[in-house]
């Protein structure tokens, strides 16, 4: 099996699309919550300004018609009670400079309201300029009082700073937060997605149902397309088991018939030639059905072995079942099968197969075996695993074919004529490779042939 | 021996009954599976033969109807596949055994035999020829004073001839009827088998007796 | 400090070519050096010169040239003249404060800093380096039995129970004349209502007013005077002659004076400049400071009582030439009592 190709990960592609998502956020709070906290701040300054300038104003009064002011002393001192500021102030009447900094620029009015505030440079340094005004009546007539008040931005400017860190911990901190969830996130919307893996790589070879389990709705085209496939795999296995069994009926059933006949003929002729020819026919046709069998067997092995089952198998048993089904074949060409010394083993694996192995191995020792002839059957166990060993007191193998023997359609070249094709060998060793065994081949000092399987022990 | 056949192929099922037929049995032929039962409602038989893709249905079903009945009747399933799945599912619903087509019908007559066996024999399988009692479902020639264990081929070899005490069988007939056709073997083998014969029939009252150029047959003081 | 070779340069006021009238000019260290400090300053050479030598022998190579000024002078200096300075050094707290807050200051960030007072430092421009309070000086033969008064209230309680014994001989700063017996009454008005009342009562006996706190001390000493009130400590317990009177901090409050400095904005030495603030304020505060004044004025002893100045803008309310106006003529009402 070859393995998918991966490129890329959703989680990780959640992953960062969530955390780039999350970056832009906490970029976009540092600056929301710096401006909001710049505007607080910069309310908050002109409020002090405000109150200074109100402060002063207050302290007008009107005597003998001319306009004495009082500065209380807390209208400036206030401004520097937190940082260390500079403040300059400057008191008009209309447009004729009273007290404080002739140069302070005024900050004008917006039609009637009061306070007005703007932002100015003056004596080299950045300040916050704010303006009252209060309508008094002198002798010259009525005109408006108005008081500046400015303030340098230190303060301001620390606040800022600090608020800056603050947003920049608060973002990094939603950052982080985010991180977090965003694990969290990408995790549990895979968590499908693993189940499902986990799901469907669970299930056994043959467990082809289509999923059932519910599943969210992004990914029920997915499953559905899954269910379509698996239904589709199952139709066409079906077909591949129908296709076996189809075939092995259509071929073997005019077999029967003609093989039938012909014995019925041979029995009643007399003609010894008649006779001959219908014995050599009969063989033909036992020929090629023996051969269309184990082709059949082999289709179906080789079907078998690509969902091979783990299911328990009892070698014992299925060794003296195997034994007593070959005996009257055995009997009738007076050789004498027994299965000796049998240990109790238990493997995992496909027990069809195992015991198709087996049958393919008898067969072909009770095919190649003189008549008088001896077929022991053993299974053995050692810490390694299982075996099962069929020897023989036939005419045991040529050694410079041992190797060759398993594979497909070789035949022995002492086999002669006797019916019967190469497969059961070839068979036998799929089988047991395929449980991760080996089939080893052997001729036995004494005469004749050793087959044997070797299981590991699962 | 009574057999019942049930096959769907015609063709099949008549070249069997005509074979079987051959060896002395006697064969009724059922088509379907519904046919099959009725069959064996009204008559006895010593052994079934099951095809087992019939067009009323899977053998199996019949399987499972006839042991349900409890009759004891032994099955042997006739099958198309030699795939083992069938077989096992087949021995676990009740059937005796199992070949594969084409039937060897030496092959048949031996299963047969040993599923008789293992059924434990009927009394009707015991034959008397004088002195001598024959249990063919063993292979055992019972004498008066001793037992005699025969082996394959000699236990073949005195059934077909003791089934017709008197007629003459030719040395062709009987290789037919003693070796599978993949066996190469002359005529003269089957003189070592009558000559093991002859040595344990020595203290009966049954004798084989050569008839030159025709062959032997089975004699009874 | 005293191996250096001091080649002192006494120059007095008319000889000085300048529109600002400099008192007294002073050189210190090698006449050849390459790097020279202008200092600008209302203190006594005799006061600051503890200062200058171990300044002078940490930064060896450097000459410091001193100039005694007033503190309107020096204001005039810096801010009319544009002389070119760098450090100036006065009492006069409101000045200085206004010479920085109007921007004649530059920022500088001394090396101790986390080592320094708040009250010491405002806005990187203005560093304190002493403190100097405001103190009631007695004469002590001229009292004879009299109990020495600790308070204002028991000033008042005197002053009203022996009204013939003190008229005319109860002295106190000309605030229209004196930049710092403006700053001291303008602050004890601001401490406590009680200033007013005094002012009073010693107008009710013919106050005497002086331009500075010498000519006060002289007075008591003469015996002109039987109390001088607000009196810079600092300078009355530097006296020799400081056993004929007694020099009392007020229980109730006692305004503080602190002496400041800058570097003027167009400082043509800064780094310098820098350097010898950094001097300055390493000894005037913390345990190791070796104070200028004297230190038998301990001022830790009467910490509750303490009216410290605080530099910062308020300082420049009573600079307001209206508010200034009201205040003078409110003085002199209470004082003069025409």
């Amino acid at each position: 099996m070859s393995t998918p190709v991966a490129h890329g990960s959703i989680r990780r592609r959640l992953l960062l699309s969530l955390l780039a998502s999350a970056a832009v956020l906490a970029i976009v709070v540092y600056f929301v919550v710096q401006s909001v906290a710049r505007q607080v701040a910069q309310e908050s300054q002109d409020n002090v300004l405000t109150a200074s300038a109100l402060s002063i104003l207050d302290s007008a009064r009107l005597s003998g018609g001319e306009i004495s002011i009082d500065l209380p002393y807390s209208a400036l001192s206030m401004l520097d009670s937190i940082s260390d500021e500079r403040v300059f102030y400057a008191i008009r009447l209309e447009n004729e400079f009273l007290s404080g900094y002739a140069d302070l620029p005024e900050a004008k009015e917006n039609g009637a309201v009061s306070p007005a505030y703007l932002s100015a440079m003056f004596l080299g340094e950045e300040v916050r300029v704010a303006t009252v005004r209060r309508r008094m009546s002198t002798d010259t007539g009525r005109s408006f009082l108005k008081v500046t008040v400015a303030q340098t931005l230190s303060g301001q400017k620390q606040t800022l700073a600090r608020i800056s860190r603050t947003s920049m911990g608060i973002g990094a901190g939603f950052f982080l937060v985010w991180v977090l969830l965003a694990a969290l996130i990408s995790r549990s919307t895979i968590r499908p997605l693993d189940r499902l893996t986990s799901s469907v790589s669970r299930r056994g070879p043959k467990d082809l149902r289509p999923v059932a389990a519910p599943v969210p709705s992004e990914m029920v085209p997915l499953v559905a397309s899954l269910n379509s496939f698996m239904r589709r795999l199952q139709q066409s296995l079906m077909r591949s088991e129908d296709f076996i069994a189809e075939a092995a009926h259509r071929v073997r059933t005019p077999l029967a018939v003609v093989r039938t006949k012909a014995e019925v003929a041979q029995r009643k002729s007399d003609d010894p030639e008649t006779r001959k020819a219908l014995r050599e026919m009969i063989r033909a046709i036992d020929d090629s059905s023996r051969t269309a069998g184990q082709l059949l067997d082999h289709a179906m092995v080789t079907f078998r072995l690509d969902h091979l089952a783990r299911e328990e198998i009892s070698l014992h048993r299925l060794v003296h079942d195997t034994v007593e089904r070959m005996r009257p074949t055995s009997e009738l060409k007076d050789v004498t099968l027994e299965a000796t010394e049998v240990e109790t083993a238990v493997i995992k694996g496909d027990p069809i197969l195992v015991q198709n192995a087996l049958h393919n191995l008898l067969d072909n020792a009770v095919k190649y075996s003189p008549s008088g002839a001896e077929i022991l059957v053993a299974l053995t166990t050692t810490d390694d695993g299982a075996t099962i060993s069929v020897n023989d007191t036939g005419p045991g193998f040529q050694t410079d074919e041992l190797d060759e023997l398993p594979k497909r359609f070789a035949r022995g070249a002492n086999t002669q004529d006797i019916v019967g094709s190469g497969l059961g060998l070839t068979i036998a060793k799929e089988v047991v490779e395929a449980h991760g065994g080996t089939l080893h081949i052997t001729n036995n000092p004494g005469g004749g042939a050793c087959v044997s399987l070797l299981f590991p022990s699962s | 021996m009574r057999f019942l056949l049930i096959e769907d192929n015609e063709q099949l099922a008549e070249a069997v009954v005509d074979r079987l037929m051959l060896d002395g049995h006697v064969v009724d032929h059922a088509p379907d599976i519904q046919t099959g039962h009725d069959f064996t409602a009204t008559t006895s038989y010593d052994l079934i033969l099951l095809d087992i893709m019939l067009p009323d249905g899977d053998g199996r079903t019949f399987l499972a109807r006839h042991r349900k009945q409890e009759e004891s009747t032994p099955v042997i399933v006739l099958t198309a596949r030699s795939e083992v799945a069938d077989r096992v599912g087949l021995l676990d619903l009740g059937a005796d055994d199992y070949m594969v087509k084409p039937i060897d019908f030496s092959e048949l007559e031996a299963r047969c035999r040993a599923v008789m066996r293992r059924r434990g024999g009927a009394a009707q399988n015991l034959l008397t020829l004088g002195n001598l009692r024959f249990d063919s479902l063993s292979g055992t020639l019972k004498l008066p004073d001793q037992d005699i264990q025969l082996r394959t081929r000699e236990l073949r070899l005195f059934e077909v001839l003791a089934n017709a005490p008197g007629q003459v069988f030719s040395k062709s007939t009987l290789v037919d009827r003693l070796f599978s056709y993949d066996e190469d073997v002359t005529e003269n083998a089957i003189e070592v088998y009558i000559g093991r014969l002859r040595r344990h029939l020595e203290a009966s009252t049954v004798k084989i007796t050569t008839i030159r150029g025709l062959g032997y047959k089975l004699e009874v003081a | 400090m005293r191996q250096f070779a001091l080649s002192i340069v006494l120059i007095f006021a008319a000889g000085w070519a300048s529109a600002f009238e400099a008192e007294e000019v002073a050189r210190f260290g090698p006449s050849d050096s390459d790097s020279e400090l202008r200092i600008i300053s209302t203190a006594d050479i005799a006061f600051f010169e503890p200062m200058i030598s171990s300044f002078l022998a940490s930064v060896p190579g450097t000459a410091i040239e001193y100039t005694v000024v007033s503190s309107s002078e020096l204001q005039k200096a810096i801010v009319d003249e544009g002389e070119a300075f760098d450090v100036a050094v006065s009492s006069a707290m409101d000045l200085q404060t206004k010479l920085a807050n109007d921007g004649w200051a530059q920022r500088f960030t001394p090396g101790s800093t986390s080592a320094l007072p708040d009250w010491a430092v405002w806005n990187d421009m203005l560093f304190a380096f002493t403190q100097e309070p405001a103190a009631i000086v007695v004469s002590k033969s001229g009292f004879g039995d009299l109990p020495l008064p600790e308070s204002r209230n028991d000033l008042i309680n005197l002053l009203r129970q022996h009204p013939d014994l003190f008229r005319g001989r109860v002295g106190t700063y000309d605030v229209r004349q004196s930049g710092l017996g403006y700053l001291f009454a303008t602050q004890d008005t601001r401490a406590s209502e009680i200033y007013w009342r005094l002012t009073e009562v010693m107008g009710g006996l013919d106050a005497q007013l002086y331009c500075c706190s010498s000519d006060m001390i002289d007075a008591v000493k003469s015996g002109d005077l039987l109390i001088a009130y607000n009196v810079l400590g600092s300078y009355a317990i530097n006296r020799e002659d400081r056993d004929e009177f007694a020099i009392i901090l007020p229980a109730d409050f006692t305004t503080v004076m602190l002496r400041t400095a800058l570097i003027p904005s167009n400082a043509p030495s800064s780094e310098l400049a820098a350097l010898f603030l950094d001097h300055l304020m390493t000894r005037s505060h913390g345990q190791d400071a070796q104070l200028l004044t004297n230190p038998a004025l301990d001022l830790s002893q009467n910490e509750a009582a303490l009216n410290r100045i605080r530099i910062g803008p308020g300082l420049l309310v009573f600079l307001d030439q209206l508010k200034k106006r009201a205040f003078l003529s409110e003085w002199e009402s209470a004082i003069l009592q025409k």
